[in-house]
C-alpha cells in the first residue's frame, strides 16, 4: 500500500508476537534502525530483541523510599521528641518502635507515587497530550514496527521489503 | 497460532482472539447503559440520598444521633469501618500477591476487585472520619499539622493515627495501582472512538490514558512500574489490616487484648473481601456477558481461597476461647463465656455459623462450582463477617468493669443510615464504573490469550 513518496515513516504490521520478535532481530541484523515496536501487550523478550536498556525506574522507586522513610523518622522523633515532649505513662518520649508503622506507611507513599510521577515524566505522557498514531489497531490486536526513513540509508522499498520477508501482513507509510 | 496446554485449565473460553477481548470488553463501555443498569443504579441512588440525609442530620445534631452510650462507644460505625477495610483486601491481594506468585487467572479479575478495593476504603474511611463529630476540624485531629494549641502534634504512638495513616497510604497507593492498569485499556477505547469517528470520546479516553502510545520502552518500564507497585502493596495491604486490629489489641479491654489479632484480621479480611469479590463478579459477569473470561475455573479458585482463609477465621475463634481458658485471667474468660452465652450470643452464633461452617460446604466440588450455592454463601460470609466485628467490638465493651455501667446498645435510624449510605455510594462508584470503564484488563488477558484460551474448534 505504498502511496505519495513524501512519507517519513515505514511501518510493519505484524499479527502475531512470535513473528514480530523474530522480524525484530532479523530486521536489525539486516542493517535497519527500528524507531519503536508499538503493542497491544507487553510482549515479552522484545525489550531485549530491540538492544533496550533496562530501565532505572527500580532505583528511582528505592530512592523516593528512602527519603519517606528518612523523612518520617525524623519529623516524628523531632515532633514528639524535641517540639512538644509528651509524657505518656512516663514512657520515653520518642521511642522507635511505635513510629515505625506510619515511616513504613510513609516509605510505601513515597515511593509508589514517585515511582509512577517519574514514569509519567520519562514516558512523556500527559493527559492533554495526543499521541503519534503510527496505526490505530496497535492498541487492539496488532503489533506495529515504526521505522524512521531519516535514520536509515536503505531506501523507502528496501526497508518495506524486509519487513514483508520477515512476516509483516502489511507495510504502511506514516507521515507526520 | 493457537497453543493449548493439557496441564493448565483454560482460563478464556470461547476461543477468543486478541480482537475479540477489545471488542467484548469496550462494547459496554461504548454502548448505551441497558435497563438492568438504570434500575440498580436508581436503587443506589435512593440509598445513597437516604444515607445523605441522615450523614446531614448526624453532622448538624452530633454524634449523640447514634444509639452509642457511655458504656459501648464504639458500636456501628467502628464495626463497619472494619467491615468495609476488610472487604478491600481482596482486591489488593488478587491484584498485588497473586501478580507476585504469578497466577494468571487473577488477570480477568483484577480490575473489578481494584475498582471494589478504592470504593470500599473510601465507605470505611466514611464512618472515623464522621465519628469524630467535627468533621471540618478532623486534619487537626487527624495529620500533623501545627495548630492552634501551640503546635501540639498528634500523637504517633498511638494505634489510632497509625491507621489515619495506613488507610489513606492503602488507598492513594491502590487507586494508583488500578490506574496505571487502566491506562493501556483506555488508550484502547480512545482508539477505537477514532476509528468509529466519536471526536468527544476520543479525547476524553486520551486524556485518561496520558496519551498512551504503547510502545516497547513504555510497556517495559510499564511492567517495572507495576511489578514495584505490587511489591510495595503487598505488606501494604498486610499492614493495614494489622494496625486496624492494633487499635483494638493494644487497649486493656478484655476480649479485645489479644496478640492474636493481626494475622487473624487479615485472615478474616481476606475471607470477606473474597466473598465480596464473588458476590459482585457473579452479577457483573451476568450482566456484561463476561462468561468467557471470568469462568467457572476463576470461581472455584476464589472459593478455594475462601474454605482456607475462612478455615483459619474458624481456627482463630477457638484459640481465643482455648488462651482465654489457658490464660487463667477471669476478666477475660467472662469476656467469652458472655461473648458465647451472653445477651449477644444470637450475634456470636450467627458469626460462628456463617463463618465457620458455610464455608466448609466448599469442600465439595459441587458446590464450589456451582455459582448459585457460591452467590448465596457469599453473602452468607458477609453477613457472617459483619457479625464478628460486631461481636468484638459490642460485646467486649457492654459488659464494663463496674456491673453498674452495664449496658445494651440498639441502633438508631441513623446507624442504619450511615451503613446504607456506603452501600448506595459503593453500588453507585461501581456501576458507574462498570458503565464507562472497562472491567476486564484488556492488555493483561491479551497477553495470555494465546496461550490459555480454549483452542479454536
Amino acid at each position: 500500500m505504498i502511496m505519495d513518496s513524501n512519507k517519513n515513516f515505514v511501518v510493519g504490521v505484524f499479527d502475531d508476537e512470535d513473528v514480530l520478535l523474530s522480524a525484530v532481530e532479523q530486521v536489525r541484523e539486516k542493517g535497519v534502525r527500528i524507531h519503536e515496536v508499538y503493542s497491544p501487550f507487553p510482549v515479552h523478550g522484545l525489550d531485549e530483541a530491540l538492544g533496550y536498556r533496562r530501565t532505572r525506574l527500580p532505583i528511582a522507586a528505592f530512592m523516593f523510599g528512602i527519603t519517606g522513610t528518612i523523612l518520617a523518622l525524623f519529623t516524628q522523633t523531632w515532633m514528639l521528641g524535641y517540639d512538644w515532649p509528651m509524657d505518656i505513662g512516663g514512657k520515653n518520649h520518642a521511642s522507635l518502635p511505635p513510629f515505625i508503622p506510619v515511616t513504613f506507611e510513609f516509605t510505601v507513599l513515597l515511593s509508589a507515587f514517585g515511582m509512577v510521577i517519574t514514569f509519567l515524566i520519562v514516558s512523556n505522557m500527559k493527559p492533554y497530550s495526543w499521541p503519534r498514531q503510527f496505526d490505530l489497531r496497535s492498541t487492539d490486536d496488532k503489533h506495529v514496527m515504526a521505522v524512521d526513513l531519516a535514520d536509515n540509508k536503505l531506501s523507502k522499498a528496501e526497508i518495506g521489503r524486509i519487513l514483508k520477508d520477515n512476516g509483516a501482513s502489511e507495510v504502511n507509510e506514516k507521515n507526520f | 497460532m493457537q497453543v493449548t496446554s493439557t496441564i493448565r485449565e483454560t482460563l478464556v473460553t470461547g476461543g477468543k482472539t486478541v480482537r475479540d477481548v477489545s471488542e467484548d470488553i469496550s462494547r459496554q463501555v461504548e454502548g448505551k447503559p441497558t435497563n438492568l443498569w438504570w434500575t440498580a443504579f436508581g436503587i443506589s441512588l435512593v440509598f445513597l440520598l437516604f444515607g445523605f440525609y441522615c450523614l446531614c442530620m448526624l453532622l448538624w445534631n452530633g454524634i449523640g444521633m447514634w444509639g452509642l452510650n457511655k458504656t459501648v462507644g464504639w458500636a456501628w460505625d467502628i464495626t463497619n469501618f472494619v467491615w468495609w477495610v476488610g472487604i478491600g483486601h481482596a482486591g489488593t491481594l488478587i491484584s498485588a500477591i497473586l501478580l507476585l506468585f504469578r497466577q494468571r487467572w487473577r488477570m480477568s479479575i483484577n480490575r473489578a476487585a481494584e475498582a471494589m478495593t478504592i470504593f470500599a476504603v473510601i465507605c470505611a474511611a466514611s464512618f472515623p472520619a464522621f465519628h469524630m463529630g467535627r468533621l471540618w476540624l478532623g486534619f487537626y485531629w487527624a495529620l500533623p499539622f501545627p495548630n492552634a494549641f501551640g503546635s501540639l502534634w498528634v500523637n504517633f504512638n498511638s494505634p489510632l493515627l497509625w491507621d489515619v495513616f495506613a488507610i489513606s497510604t492503602y488507598f492513594s497507593v491502590s487507586l494508583v495501582f488500578w490506574y496505571m492498569g487502566l491506562i493501556p485499556d483506555f488508550a484502547v477505547i480512545r482508539d477505537r472512538a477514532v476509528r468509529m469517528g466519536s471526536k468527544t470520546r476520543a479525547l476524553i479516553y486520551n486524556g485518561l490514558s496520558f496519551g498512551w502510545q504503547g510502545g516497547a520502552k513504555t510497556w517495559m518500564r510499564y511492567e517495572s512500574v507495576a511489578l514495584i507497585l505490587a511489591g510495595l502493596s503487598t505488606p501494604l495491604v498486610l499492614s493495614v489490616h494489622t494496625i486496624v486490629s492494633m487499635d483494638f489489641a493494644t487497649s486493656v479491654i478484655p476480649g479485645w487484648h489479644t496478640t492474636i489479632f493481626p494475622p487473624y484480621f487479615v485472615a478474616g479480611a481476606i475471607f470477606s473481601g473474597f466473598a465480596m469479590v464473588l458476590t459482585l463478579l457473579l452479577v457483573t459477569r451476568k450482566v456484561f456477558h463476561l462468561e468467557d473470561y471470568i469462568t467457572i475455573y476463576h470461581v472455584e479458585l476464589m472459593n478455594i481461597i475462601i474454605i482456607i482463609t475462612g478455615s483459619i477465621v474458624g481456627i482463630a475463634y477457638i484459640t481465643e476461647f482455648f488462651i482465654a481458658w489457658y490464660g487463667q485471667v477471669p476478666a477475660e474468660q467472662y469476656a467469652f463465656i458472655n461473648r458465647a452465652t451472653g445477651p449477644y450470643w444470637w450475634a456470636y452464633w450467627s458469626m460462628m455459623t456463617c463463618n465457620v461452617i458455610s464455608p466448609q460446604l466448599f469442600w465439595f466440588k459441587k458446590i464450589r462450582t456451582n455459582l448459585v450455592s457460591t452467590f448465596i454463601i457469599s453473602i452468607i460470609v458477609n453477613i457472617g463477617m459483619w457479625f464478628e466485628r460486631f461481636v468484638i467490638i459490642v460485646t467486649s465493651l457492654h459488659r464494663d468493669y463496674l456491673p453498674s455501667s452495664w449496658s445494651m446498645f440498639y441502633p438508631t435510624m441513623y446507624d442504619v443510615g450511615e451503613y446504607l449510605f456506603t452501600f448506595g455510594f459503593f453500588f453507585t462508584c461501581f456501576l458507574l464504573f462498570a458503565k464507562f470503564f472497562p472491567v476486564i484488563n484488556m492488555a493483561e488477558v491479551k497477553s495470555i490469550v494465546k496461550a490459555t484460551s480454549e483452542k479454536k474448534h
